[in-house]
């Protein structure tokens, strides 16, 4: 194959340096009580990469468990239908669980069965984390509490009835804005109290290091996999990846193996919300400043006194006031180009999508997949656009119904 | 020396232990705030914690994390805080130590915030998630002001990171008496002792033990080895349950006085 079938990025892409900083942003801002769980962390965690049988472990789980590596399937129809750049899906929605989350609960379980823990907690938005870290728990036989907003449980009711099934202890979290953020802030809370056994799977690529990098080496498996796809598909590199951004996790995953490509053009799609204005939206890149949120310097929905504002977005798994480091550092350096779309152009995708290719794709997907059919139109029929089909829309069918249908037809 | 620094060695002097209480600054009212920090002062306390609000305190127990957001409702602002401290410092001069979470003061402005915190009568501040690795602007901002900057440590601190804290940490070292958030609870863990020893032998700077002491007894158990007593949850809880009645301040005053005289062996 050509000089492209290998990666560049590690040569050009140094961070996150030894303090776990991505440029000026990441770091470790956490209560001291924590700093030692991190540094044992850290160092079980560099101990597991360079360990042949934890790898081999992993990898033979990926393989056979979850079902990797995922297709990279060509969109033809939605690609007709948009009359522009030929679109490709990366299906992380056929992983097991129904979601590229599976990829790093998976191999943070596994670091935390081998070292000693006995017990995992997890915090969850649209429940796509927490049924990936139930699922891995009752795999390697590990006790598991996913902490989840109580607005988050009342939209995502499917998942939380999935992650009991699994053996799962669903706490409901009461606090704040009942979603994302503060199901992190009571998971932290219980991490600081029990952390002698237990370890916090974080499920994005945020909070303080090392959970950005750990989060990011777990998900670029998405990005190695489509180069090889891609290049024995169409024999060449895409000339665009999308997908959407909360966190950040499956935007890193697929975009991380091409980022020292200098000439693909990478796009991360954050939730709009009803408006870009306070408490309406989760766009940190559109209406956010350089902060510090659990644990990491990055971009903060915040008013002027740093007090963290409400969000919204009709995904649960966007609806967050931060975002990775890493995606700071890179929107800093113009390498990945962040956008938003609304509410009512992410639930119209999502019908666009399953029409036309029989996917019904996540809420949060849904966002990448709305700028998709924005900008493609726009863009020669000879270029590739690869999406991050990041996970699949069961979970939301409930909730996008109420939001589709006339109210006569949900009687 | 500041007034923390200057307290602390009246009451080595003395052989006393001091008695911090923490409030939330704002809560219910500031004026509120204001009268319990003279209440308090009468009651025999030595340095007050004042708690700035925040939307997100994921350090505080069920009752701080109800106090932490309270004042917010009423958008009260840091530059409200130093304003309060400003009147205050015509009346008393009680030792007062901002106790924080590092977004607002990111948010204020480190070198502003020092600067302005000297300006009004602060003595010194404690941000409860930033560890010395990330606070090397932040220590000289405020240590070039003769401010402390009070670092905590923690059951789970291993002796690398006492020494890094006993390094770092001025004013006093906060020990953090259990692992979990703060929150009152019925009784010490008994690695207490042993710890607050230990990191005694590491520095002369004093240390003063908190998180989940919330009664008399406690107290005096906590001011047999260390050098200060922090109570916060149970006060904070008890200022929510009676809000901005007229007597208050009297009434937490009244705990307030329970617990210092237990602290210094008066009861």
């Amino acid at each position: 194959m050509s000089e492209y079938a290998a990666s560049s990025t590690t040569q050009k892409h140094h961070y996150p340096d030894k303090n776990g900083r991505y440029g000026d942003y990441g770091g470790r801002f956490v209560p001291e009580i924590l700093m030692p769980a991190l540094a044992e962390l850290e160092a079980a965690y560099a101990a597991a990469k360079e360990d042949p049988v934890f790898q081999e472990t992993y990898q033979h789980l990926l393989k056979q468990y979850v079902g990797r590596p995922t297709p990279l399937y060509f969109a033809e129809r939605f690609t007709e239908h948009l009359g522009g750049a030929r679109v490709y899906f990366k299906r992380e929605d056929l992983a097991h669980t129904g979601a590229h989350k599976i990829n790093n609960a998976l191999g943070q379980v596994l670091l935390a069965k081998k070292m000693g823990k006995t017990r995992i907690i997890a915090e969850t938005g649209a429940g796509q984390h927490g049924v990936a870290t139930a699922t891995a728990c009752a795999l390697v036989g590990l006790e598991c509490e996913i902490y989840m907003g109580t607005v988050d449980i009342e939209r995502q009711k499917l998942n939380v009835f999935r992650m009991q099934l699994l053996g799962a202890k669903v706490n409901p979290v009461e606090t704040g804005s009942k979603t994302l953020k503060d199901a992190i802030n009571d998971a932290l809370r219980d991490w600081v109290t029990n952390v002698g056994h237990t370890h916090y799977v974080l499920g994005t690529v945020h909070g303080p290091h090392p959970f950005p990098l750990i989060c990011r080496d777990f998900q670029s498996v998405i990005g190695r996999e489509t180069r090889a796809q891609i290049l024995e598909q169409e024999g060449r590199l895409p000339n665009t990846l999308m997908a959407c951004v909360g966190g950040g996790s499956n935007a890193i995953g697929l975009f991380f193996d091409f980022v020292g490509d200098e000439d693909i053009r990478m796009i991360g799609v954050e939730a709009g919300g009803t408006a870009i204005e306070p408490g309406k939206h989760a766009a940190r890149f559109a209406g956010g400043t350089v902060g510090m949120l659990q644990g990491a310097l990055s971009y903060v929905l915040q008013d002027e006194d740093g007090q963290i504002l409400g969000t919204h977005s009709v995904s649960a798994g966007l609806d967050y006031a931060s975002v990775g480091p890493e995606h700071a550092y890179f929107h800093d350096s113009g390498r990945i180009e962040y956008t938003y779309v609304t509410d009512d152009e992410a639930l119209e995708a999502f019908q666009l999508c399953s029409k036309l290719e029989g996917i019904i794709p996540a809420l949060e997907t849904a966002h990448a997949i709305a700028h998709a059919a924005k900008i493609v139109p726009d863009m020669p029929r000879d270029e590739i656009v690869i999406l991050n089909m990041s996970g699949r829309g069961d979970k939301d069918v409930t909730q996008a119904a109420k939001l589709i249908l006339p109210d006569e037809d949900l009687a | 020396m500041n007034r923390i620094e200057r307290r602390f060695q009246d009451l080595a002097e003395r052989n006393e232990t001091a008695f911090i209480p923490f409030i939330t600054a704002g809560d219910p009212t500031l004026a509120i705030t204001g009268e319990l920090v003279l209440e308090f002062e009468k009651a025999g306390a030595d340095i007050i914690e004042f708690g700035v609000p925040y939307t997100d305190p994921l350090a505080g127990g069920p009752g701080n994390q109800e106090g932490a957001p309270r004042p917010l409702e009423h958008h009260l602002r840091i530059a409200d805080i130093l304003a309060l401290v400003k009147t205050l410092r015509e009346k008393t001069e009680i030792p007062i130590l901002l106790f924080t979470y590092y977004n607002p003061v990111l948010a204020y402005g480190v070198d502003r915030l020092a600067a302005d915190s000297k300006e009004a009568g602060v003595d010194g501040i404690l941000c409860v998630d930033l560890p010395p690795e990330e606070a090397g602007a932040y220590e000289a901002a405020f240590g070039a002001l003769g401010l402390s900057t009070v670092f905590l440590l923690a059951p789970t601190s291993t002796d690398d990171r006492i020494d890094l804290i006993a390094e770092h940490s001025t004013g006093f070292v906060y020990y953090v008496s259990r692992t979990g958030t703060t929150g009152e609870r019925e009784t010490i863990e008994s690695s207490v002792k042993g710890m607050v020893a230990k990191i005694k032998t590491k520095t002369d700077t004093p240390v003063a033990v908190g998180f989940g002491i919330s009664t008399p007894a406690q107290a005096r158990e906590i001011a047999g080895y260390g050098d200060g007593v922090v109570v916060g949850s149970a006060i904070v809880r008890m200022i929510g349950e009676l809000g901005d009645s007229p007597d208050t301040p009297a009434k937490v005053g009244a705990f307030v006085k329970s617990l210092a005289d237990a602290a210094k062996g008066r009861a």
